[in-house]
């Protein structure tokens, strides 16, 4: 297989996208309930394309493993969305917003896909408000603005520190006017378990009924895939217990190619981890970076309480090292800057892995209330969690696995390698190259979801197909590997339940392909991974009853995929020899312990080629060219 | 810490349901509620007994997935969702109940797990502007002001979770519905819909079997988003209004004010 | 309307809305009633001049007492709305919620949760009071037409009666002080800003309504207020005193 071309158009960067649009094909809005359209998802990404096309009339079939859609991971997005409006009279453009992005994703991502994603910010926020999002405002009334890591504008749009639930509810509600209208249909409680290919296309999936345990089929003219994130192979991250690889990795078993799986995004700012049987970590905005000073003790094991330890005595290690981005440096350069202050023994807390995140000097200059008012909720939940009031004490911060910048390979018009599959939000490789900036994965997967994929699907719709019908054979072979696999699941008859596996994977995933790698500990994790393999393989226990609500067999079916994604994982970090954004590995840094890219050798993406149970993954390179950025060293200094 | 649950167990929605006692020892004061029933669970495998059958997602507070009925109080003592719950919150030994939301719109799926659909499709008669993707007007030429959007916002944070349904008296759905209606009828962007909105979503809520409000207050008191009983003199208001001027001849009117 | 009706929303307003009025009219008759205060003044107790004025109120627009019909017959109507629109929402409500549920109470007022105990006892308590008063069927102290003085005077040298009244006014009391407030917010007439204000309002309009009544039977009783005239001679009455 050669790895199809990204199908990017001709012309300058700024038209591209106009471009693209001009020359698509249409449906005659007669002919369009039609043709069916699978959206597998119903998070921001999922939600927002459902909606969108049902609206033009397509008839959308939509699914979720919640209970509603409403409920999608995105629901949990706290701090804000961005867009280059320029409403605070900085000069911010779509070209800066772009050139920010190119450079925060450390320039391993398209030029022409970020400018495209820049040049939609602005409607997704007219899109938004027009739901009825209630984004903050201004005195005035007029929209509210802050900043976030990695730039130096203020075009981050919030409301309160729960923008992805809004945004989601926005999205979830026109999703629902279109179910009422009879244009789409939503099944909750459905987990695809494979894609259906006929002739060569995406013409279906299968989905297992999560309260009754059926097997379905559903057949359809295109499939979209918004089904997330994988940061869970980490077992600990910030995601929602049930973000999973499955959807995206069946699709890869059946030749959709896998983009740069390492990179992941480990966020600086989250609750520490506190017990052996903690299940998830929980994020603190990244806007909390805006008026919170990062700092530890200079002395290591200082275990006085923070208020006595005094100013001359706190190291501010991010404001010493990157003066001009200080607090706000990008995700991967405050994670990593903390884990090296806790390596070296300064770190804080029961487990001297933690930082303060103090607000005391914002109080004292602004005021407890414009804290409360910006912050409040954070503060509240922090309190919740751990028990502490960061309005008296500093708040205690650790890194924590949170987004993946890989995905599944799509070209310009977000298709997979597999016809008719189609791959959008955090579930693509696309836009963040090897880290994401703040508040721009919901911009993403809104302006793949409500402006990309209604225009790129609408045109692949055009062509003529034969219906395909469920009882065609393809869907017979597709159950059959379905059914055999719960099979395999539900007969290993061993005596511990998936949970203890994930976290042994997590723990090897943390360790070696977390925040710094090498080519030794990659190696050995390699190996680890694949004992855990083997343990799961001989030694799971799963509830019996296949034909019912099962939560243990959803579980252990998941980790069965995020043990095979996270080898795939390592690979892909072994061989990626350079640092960049969030792929740190230990060979490859600079003097001053900075990220080391090698543009000559890796100014690509890698896209991995599944060879069956038994084969080696096989790369596939497309080098990225860069004609309206120059390739400079990141320098947040 | 050591505890005693009584959990309820129920196969599916035809089954009766019972409690079953479990004692779980060793846990740490910190762990959240739903990480000592995954211990349990952990430990049913190891017996190879059943697991007990929970919901939950984001275990943050914000997706409104989980939904246990801690100790009689929907989510439990502390008017956090059940995934905040922690165990320090409760004495070392204690008797722990813990049971489903429950509603007769709200069905046993399994164990603590309930089917809140009906809640969506109270969304689906109404519970959106109208806006379908496109272009859209400037939203600077429609200020709000930060008071009106603060408003709205403290009705738009509902997290559905379906505590207020779970601890009211009469299972009724009030301050879930009557919050979409004050975030959407509160905005300009609301106004277009604003009478039909009152009027299918509640005809719908009340075609799903929800009860009546009789203003016990119960809903707002366990509601982790803490969404005053206000919303409900809101949706009150919104549908007299509504209902009454309305002309079943003519077509919907527009109540924008 | 039939609509509106229909709708839990709608019935609940029309409780409400029937809710107001019997507030409203027993308003009315509190300060009516208070009448009684001033002694048996004289040929004609203020009370009764007070009860004859009613009858001729509207005359002569309307016929002898017709006003008096009229607002019988809305409150009639009112009772029959009333009861009808709780009995049918509690049947519903019923329906909402399985029935094994424990359901603990976090904080709403007792007085919320025996709204249909207080008004079916208020109902029977409505009932023999206006067999007493208005139709003078329970005459067990001696009871005249038209002479509300008279008869009020005699009941309530009886310590059962005035049991009964006192022990109806607690129930009204119960009724009122979550109904009051709850009608408030059934009819959206509430606002953040004045909620608390509407709460403790709700609470002094019911303690105002409960004390006027109850200063009635107790000064009575009491003997603060004066026996009045033997009765004149026997005025044939169309229909007993509004008071009764
Ligand atoms: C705590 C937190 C805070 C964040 N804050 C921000 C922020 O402030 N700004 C920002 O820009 N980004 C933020 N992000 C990132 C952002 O929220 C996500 O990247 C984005 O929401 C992903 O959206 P999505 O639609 O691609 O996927 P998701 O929202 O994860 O939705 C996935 C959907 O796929 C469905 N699904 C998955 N697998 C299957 C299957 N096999 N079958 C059926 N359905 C399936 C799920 O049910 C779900 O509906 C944050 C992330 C986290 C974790
Ligand atoms: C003096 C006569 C009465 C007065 C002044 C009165 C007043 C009120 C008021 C103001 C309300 C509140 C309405 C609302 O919640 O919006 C109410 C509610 C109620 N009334 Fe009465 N009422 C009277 C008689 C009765 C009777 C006779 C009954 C007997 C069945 C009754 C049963 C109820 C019930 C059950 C409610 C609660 C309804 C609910 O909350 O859904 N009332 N009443
Ligand atoms: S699990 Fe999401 S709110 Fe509790």
């Amino acid at each position: 297989m050669r790895l199809p071309d990204a199908k990017i158009p001709p012309g300058p960067l700024e038209h591209k996208w106009q471009a693209w649009i001009d020359q698509h094909r249409l449906v005659g809005p007669n002919n369009r309930s039609g043709k069916n359209v699978i959206v597998i998802g119903t998070g921001l990404a999922g939600a927002s394309a459902a909606a969108s096309l049902a609206a033009q009339g397509f008839g959308v079939k939509s699914f979720c493993f919640q209970d509603s859609p409403r409920r999608a991971h995105s629901i949990a997005a706290q701090g804000g969305i961005n867009a280059s409006k320029d409403y605070a009279n900085e000069g911010d453009s779509v070209r800066r917003l772009f050139a920010d992005t190119m450079k925060g994703g450390d320039f391993r991502s398209r030029e022409a896909n970020v400018w495209r994603l820049a040049e939609l910010s602005e409607n997704i926020i007219d899109q938004a408000v027009a739901q009825g999002v209630p984004f903050n405002r201004e005195y005035g009334g007029q929209l509210a603005t802050r900043s976030f890591g990695g730039v130096l504008v203020q075009r981050t749009f919030y409301s309160r520190g729960q923008t992805g639930q809004q945004l989601l509810l926005g999205a979830y509600s026109a999703l629902e006017q279109q179910v009422a209208a009879g244009n789409a249909v939503v099944h909750s409680r459905h987990e695809m378990l494979d894609v259906v290919i006929v002739d060569g296309e995406a013409r279906g999936v299968i989905v297992r009924n999560l309260v009754t345990g059926e097997i379905e089929r559903h057949a359809a003219d295109a499939v979209i895939l918004a089904s997330g994130g994988y940061t869970n192979v980490y077992y600990l991250s910030t995601n929602a217990m049930g973000s999973n690889v499955t959807a995206a990795w069946r699709a890869h078993r059946h030749g959709a190619l896998m983009a740069n799986p390492s990179y992941t995004q480990i966020h600086p700012t989250c609750i520490p981890q506190s017990g052996e049987y903690q299940s998830k970590l929980t994020l603190m905005s990244e806007s909390l970076r805006n008026d919170g000073r990062v700092w530890v003790p200079r002395k290591g094991g200082d275990d006085r309480p923070p208020a006595e330890i005094p100013e001359d005595e706190r190291f501010y290690y991010l404001e010493e090292r990157y003066p001009s981005f200080g607090n706000l440096a990008p995700r991967d350069i405050a994670s990593r800057a903390a884990k090296v202050v806790c390596d070296d023994g300064l770190g804080v807390g029961p487990t001297g892995r933690g930082v303060y995140l103090d607000f005391r000097d914002a109080i004292a200059q602004r005021g407890r209330d414009v804290v409360e008012v910006r912050y409040g909720n954070l503060f509240e939940m922090y309190e919740n969690i751990t028990g502490e009031n960061p309005y008296e004490t500093p708040m205690m911060i650790y890194p924590a696995p949170h987004y993946a910048m890989g995905g599944l390979w799509v070209d310009y018009e977000l298709q997979t390698t597999i016809p008719g599959l189609f791959a959008i939000g955090e579930a693509n490789f696309s836009d963040h190259g090897a880290n994401r900036l703040g508040a721009s994965a919901l911009m993403q997967a809104l302006a793949d979801g409500y402006f990309i994929v209604p225009h790129t699907v609408a045109h692949h719709l055009t062509a003529d197909r034969e219906s395909v019908s469920t009882t065609d054979s393809a869907f017979d072979t597709a159950q059959d590997a379905v059914e055999s696999h719960i099979t395999r699941l539900m007969d290993v008859g061993g005596t511990k339940a998936a949970q203890v596996f994930h976290r042994e994977l997590g723990n090897v995933m943390l360790d070696y392909c977390g925040m710094a790698r090498n080519a030794p500990g990659l190696e050995k994790a390699l190996t680890e991974i694949g004992e855990i393999r083997e343990n799961f393989w001989s030694d799971l226990r799963v509830d019996p009853g296949r034909d019912e609500f099962n939560q243990s067999l959803e579980y252990a079916n998941r980790v069965s995929d995020f043990l095979e994604l996270g080898e795939l994982m390592c690979l892909d970090a072994l061989r990626r020899e350079e640092s960049c954004g969030g792929h740190f590995r230990e060979e490859y840094e600079t003097d001053d312990g900075e990220a080391l890219r090698d543009d000559e050798r890796f100014a690509k993406v890698t896209a991995w080629e599944y060879q069956g149970d038994d084969g080696d993954p096989v790369p596939h390179d497309e080098q990225l060219s860069f004609e309206n950025v120059k390739l400079a060293t990141r320098s947040y200094k | 810490m050591n505890f005693t649950l009584e959990i309820w167990r129920q196969f599916d929605t035809g089954e009766e349901g019972r409690y079953e006692d479990f004692t779980v020892e060793g846990i740490d004061p910190e762990a959240s509620f739903l990480e000592m029933l995954d211990q349990l669970n952990e430990r049913l495998t190891e017996e190879e007994r059943r697991t007990v059958a929970f919901d939950s997602d984001c275990r943050e507070g914000i997706c409104g997935t989980c939904s246990l009925v801690i100790n009689d109080t929907p989510h439990g003592p502390r008017q956090v969702t059940s995934c905040q719950t922690y165990m320090r919150d409760f004495e070392d030994g204690a008797t722990i109940r813990v049971e489903p939301f429950r509603s007769t719109t709200f069905p046993v799926i399994r164990d603590l797990v309930t089917d809140r659909s009906a809640l969506d499709r109270v969304i689906q008669a109404g519970g959106y502007t109208g806006a379908t993707t496109g272009p859209q007007p400037e939203p600077n030429s429609m200020p709000v002001a930060p008071e009106v959007q603060e408003k709205a916002m403290d009705a738009a944070i509902c997290i559905g979770c379906g505590a207020c349904v779970a601890a009211c008296p009469n299972g009724a759905a009030m301050l879930f519905t009557g919050a979409k209606v004050t975030h959407l009828n509160l905005l300009p962007q609301g106004q277009a819909e604003r009478g039909n909105r009152a009027n299918s979503m509640v005809e719908q809520m009340d075609e799903e079997g929800f009860g009546g409000c009789t203003n016990f207050g119960e809903c707002s008191r366990v509601c982790p988003q803490e969404i005053s009983l206000d919303v409900i003199g809101m949706l009150n208001r919104e549908y007299r209004k509504a209902r009454l001027s309305r002309d079943p001849k003519d077509p919907p009117t527009m109540l924008a004010q | 309307m039939v609509e509106f009706w229909r709708s839990t929303i709608g019935k609940k307003t029309f409780v409400a809305v029937t809710g107001t009025i019997l507030v409203g009219y027993l308003i009315l008759h509190m300060v009516g009633n208070l009448n009684s205060l001033f002694g048996p003044t004289g040929a004609e107790p203020r009370v009764d001049w007070y009860a004859g004025w009613l009858r001729e109120l509207g005359e002569p627009l309307l016929p002898f007492a017709g006003a008096l019909w009229i607002v019988r017959a809305i409150l009639l109507g009112s009772v029959i709305i009333h009861i009808t629109g709780v009995v049918q929402l509690r049947f519903r409500n019923r329906d909402a919620r399985p029935a094994r549920y424990p359901a603990r109470k976090i904080g709403r007022s007792w007085e919320s949760g025996v709204m249909m105990t207080s008004g079916i006892l208020l109902a029977a308590f409505i009932v023999f009071h206006i067999l007493q008063f208005t139709t003078l069927t329970v005459d067990v102290t001696p009871l005249h037409h038209e002479q509300v003085y008279f008869n009020l005077y005699n009941a309530f040298q009886e310590w059962y009666f005035v049991a009964i009244y006192l022990v109806a006014l607690i129930l009204i009391g119960v009724h009122l002080r979550h109904g009051i407030w709850s009608l408030v917010q059934t009819l959206g007439l509430d606002s953040p800003a004045r909620n608390r204000g509407i709460r403790y309002g709700a609470t002094t309009l019911t303690l105002v309504i409960v004390v006027g009544f109850a200063l009635v039977p107790i000064l009575f009783w009491t003997g603060l207020l004066d026996a009045p005239e033997p009765p004149a001679a026997t005025i044939t009455a169309i229909a007993g005193g509004l008071t009764g």
